[in-house]
């Protein structure tokens, strides 16, 4: 890896297991030799609200906040989320960005609408867009909440971590009887990514 | 050993290694963590929740003058409520080592204020450090500790939302024993009698002045060099900032920031052609610098009072200071998108309870925890919000104002209650105030994370304990009507909130249910919408449950009509019982999801 900072900016809605995904990354740089920092808020946002986990890994971080407009990565966990955050994305960065659509209660009153196509609107503004199917993934795998660990298989694609790191983060952070299924996950995320870079 | 810790869990860490006997708190975000850790990890610590701050902070000077090593934990308007024992204990010092960490919230995140609590430290005369990073968190903690024993003082640790949220990589080390020390009758010490208090005020000043000198040779108060013409004072979580930004500028990094070591500061201050104060907040360094005559030095006019700082805005001042190029900024232009306010989650029982005061249209005074978002659109049933307990004052004197025809409610959650109600609640009766107070009951400290209190039959440390009931506890301060309804049984929540705001004299009613979230997850089969009979009347939205969106499919009218997600619904029937035609019914096992 080199001596730049990376930078990783997760979102997603509170209640989507954000905070589970940025554990794991920043995990899985600190058992790689890294200085690593991450950053979030918890209590009221939590709520069904937007929630945000910033990692950011190298030989040495001071501020655990991204600067703004240079994320390298960002994941997010809803479709309209990817779109709140792309002011976030550095401009070769990548986003990767679950097909999911969380419609808030506030898009029922007529003030405020959910964009049609944020995926759409995403790609307008920069080429490097992978969209993933992350909700139908884990539904088949058997647990919606899988969501996390299939988007992170697809982000570790772009991170210079070793496979076994990432096997030993997840064993390390996730309930037992809960690993088998994330390994899973995590490896069709990154079959995946594999798939969406070559085509 | 290195470990990824948060600063929360870096502090908790510090007690354990500093010989912490005793801590105590009650939750508050972004504070809550801390005694969880102890709790959950060391428990050679004695650790509770206490039913608010105040008693938090009495049960741990009572540790400390009984000889044991003491830590308490809270937010920032926690400590305004624990204010009282913290300006006297101030005056008798300690006998065991006593810190008191104040999470403060810039930005409120999860507040109603972002009042920046080193004045309180000022203010009580005691000692302020400021922790950057986790592993700051952790070894302030021990230092403050040792320092509260050597100058016979409490001592605070200013803590700020990112440094206790964030994760950074931590040195753990071995505990130390701090043996257990016992009570030394000493009146002129420990009461504060007026005589006795006089004498102990010249102390405080006398203590003050040494630590003043300590300050000034403190490793925590440190000067990077590289020899540039700008020199930057900072300290807490902008310290961070600054040394992203600009990694080699002189920075004087403050670590004791009350008392600030003035002299070296001016040494600082007079070796570098200019100089900037970067801190988050109040100018809290720059009004006592400037106050004591370094008049050049700026900071508030460039990097601003509210909110939180960032690297961005750290780098936007320096430019407008004249330093560095205008940062660059987003690369991509930002959509504009409908906001996403937190929301009450689907099942909770707080929307069953709102939606029938909705119903009523009363007017309610609210109070601090998950059901203050019952204010937001569609529910917008909640019409004040001050401070923990502050509902039940506020409905009683606003009743005396204006009467109570309109009907006058207060709402407060369990905790909330246990916290800072009771007293409100005794005023209602001694006072003959004519309002209903509702009391939430979820069972559970619901916003902060799912803790434990007073009423739910289990101690922070897992112990089972006498839970409090509140129907008796409401009739023994002297309330007549005291009745229980559950709040997702929406007729009867209506029918009974509509009697007893016609009653006479104060009433209670507790509304009994758990929390659809914490301490479980509770899932039964989903509800949804059988879209031939739904008319797209919109009911069910005006629950403003996340559950819920608008279909693909219109009704007549050209309004979408509803449908369920079966990931999200948590079957509490809520929906099905306000829908008039009758079109959300119990998911067929045909589709159902696990």
């Amino acid at each position: 890896m080199d001596s730049r900072i990376k930078n990783i900016l997760i979102v997603g809605v509170g209640g989507q297991g954000v905070l589970l995904a940025s554990e794991l990354l920043s995990e899985a740089a600190i058992m790689s030799g890294l200085d690593a920092k991450k950053s979030e808020v918890h209590g009221m946002s939590q709520r069904g609200g937007v929630v945000t986990s910033h990692v950011r890994m190298g030989k040495k971080v001071y501020s655990p906040i991204i600067p703004y407009g240079q994320a390298d990565i960002v994941l997010s966990f809803e479709q309209a989320e990817g779109l709140r955050a792309i002011d976030w994305l550095a401009p070769q960065g990548r986003m990767i960005v679950s097909k999911t659509r969380l419609v808030p209660p506030i898009a029922n009153f007529g003030k405020f609408g959910y964009p049609d196509d944020p995926i759409g609107e995403l790609k307008k503004r920069t080429p490097n867009v992978i969209a993933v199917d992350a909700d139908r993934m884990a539904l088949e795998l058997g647990n919606i909440r899988l969501v996390n660990t299939i988007l992170l298989g697809v982000a570790s694609s772009f991170l210079d971590f070793k496979r076994e790191t990432w096997e030993e983060a997840i064993r390390t952070l996730v309930k037992a009887n809960f690993v088998d299924v994330n390994l899973k996950a995590f490896a069709q995320g990154q079959t995946l990514a594999a798939g969406a870079v070559t085509a | 050993m290195k470990k990824l810790l948060s600063g929360n869990e870096a502090a908790a860490r510090g007690a354990y290694e500093a010989g912490v006997k005793l801590a105590a708190a009650y939750p508050g975000t972004p504070s809550t963590e801390i005694l969880e850790n102890i709790a959950e990890h060391y428990p050679s610590i004695y650790a509770e929740w206490s039913p608010n701050e105040k008693v938090a902070f009495e049960v741990g000077i009572g540790g400390s003058m009984g000889g044991g090593r003491t830590l308490v934990a809270m937010k920032h308007v926690g400590v305004n409520v624990a204010a009282d024992p913290l300006m006297t204990f101030a005056y008798t010092g300690v006998n065991a080592g006593f810190v008191l960490i104040s999470a403060d919230d810039p930005a409120m995140h999860s507040s109603q204020n972002e009042q920046d609590n080193r004045y309180l430290a000022k203010f009580a005369q005691i000692p302020c450090l400021e922790p950057s990073d986790s592993q700051e968190s952790k070894d302030m903690v021990k230092l403050a500790l040792d320092m509260s024993e050597q100058f016979d003082t409490p001592v605070m640790l200013r803590m700020t939302t990112r440094v206790s949220h964030s994760k950074g990589i931590v040195d753990l080390c071995e505990p130390t024993e701090a043996p257990r020390g016992k009570f030394d009758r000493d009146v002129h010490k420990y009461v504060m009698l007026p005589a006795h208090a006089r004498v102990r005020h010249g102390k405080v000043l006398e203590r003050m002045a040494k630590l003043a000198e300590y300050a000034e040779t403190s490793p925590l108060n440190r000067v990077e060099t590289f020899g540039t013409k700008l020199g930057i004072i900072t300290g807490g979580i902008s310290y961070q900032y600054v040394k992203e930004i600009i990694p080699e500028v002189d920075v004087f990094k403050i670590g004791v920031s009350f008392p600030l070591p003035l002299k070296k500061i001016r040494q600082f201050v007079e070796t570098h052609e200019r100089v900037l104060v970067v801190e988050e907040l109040e100018p809290f360094y720059e009004e006592i610098i400037r106050a004591a005559g370094m008049t050049t030095v700026e900071g508030k006019i460039y990097f601003g009072r509210e909110g939180e700082l960032s690297p961005y805005r750290v780098a936007m001042a320096l430019h407008q200071a004249g330093y560095l190029e205008k940062p660059v900024g987003a690369g991509y232009i930002p959509a504009e998108l409908f906001p996403r306010p937190p929301v009450l989650c689907p099942g909770c029982p707080h929307r069953g309870l709102f939606a029938a005061l909705k119903k009523l249209r009363l007017t309610v005074t609210g109070d601090i925890g998950c059901y203050t978002l019952g204010t937001l659109e569609p529910l917008e049933s909640l019409h004040t919000c001050i401070c923990m307990g502050a509902s039940i004052g506020n409905a009683i004197g606003m009743e005396k104002v204006n009467g109570s025809d309109q009907g006058i409610v207060a709402v407060l959650g369990d905790s909330t209650f246990l916290h800072s109600g009771l007293t409100g609640l005794l005023d209602a009766v001694y006072n003959k105030s004519n309002i209903t107070v509702i009391i939430a009951d979820n069972r559970v400290t619901a916003m902060t994370g799912g803790q434990q209190h007073p009423a739910t039959g289990f101690t922070l440390m897992g112990e089972k304990t006498k839970a409090v009931d509140f129907v008796e506890l409401a009739k023994a301060l002297g309330v007549e009507s005291v009745r229980t309804v559950d709040p997702l049984d929406y007729e009867a929540s209506v029918a009974a909130i509509d009697e007893e705001v016609n009653r006479p004299g104060p009433s209670v009613i507790v509304t009994t249910r758990p929390c659809a979230l914490m301490p479980q997850r509770i899932m039964s089969t989903p509800y949804e919408v059988i879209l031939d009979e739904c008319t797209g009347c919109s009911l069910c939205f005006r629950l403003g449950c996340p559950a819920i969106y608008p279909s693909k499919e219109l009704n007549k009218r050209g309004k979408p009509k509803a449908e369920i997600d079966p990931t999200l619904c948590t079957g509490c029937t809520l929906c099905a019982q306000v829908c008039k035609p009758e079109a959300i019914v119990l998911t067929q096992p045909a589709g159902k999801i696990k």
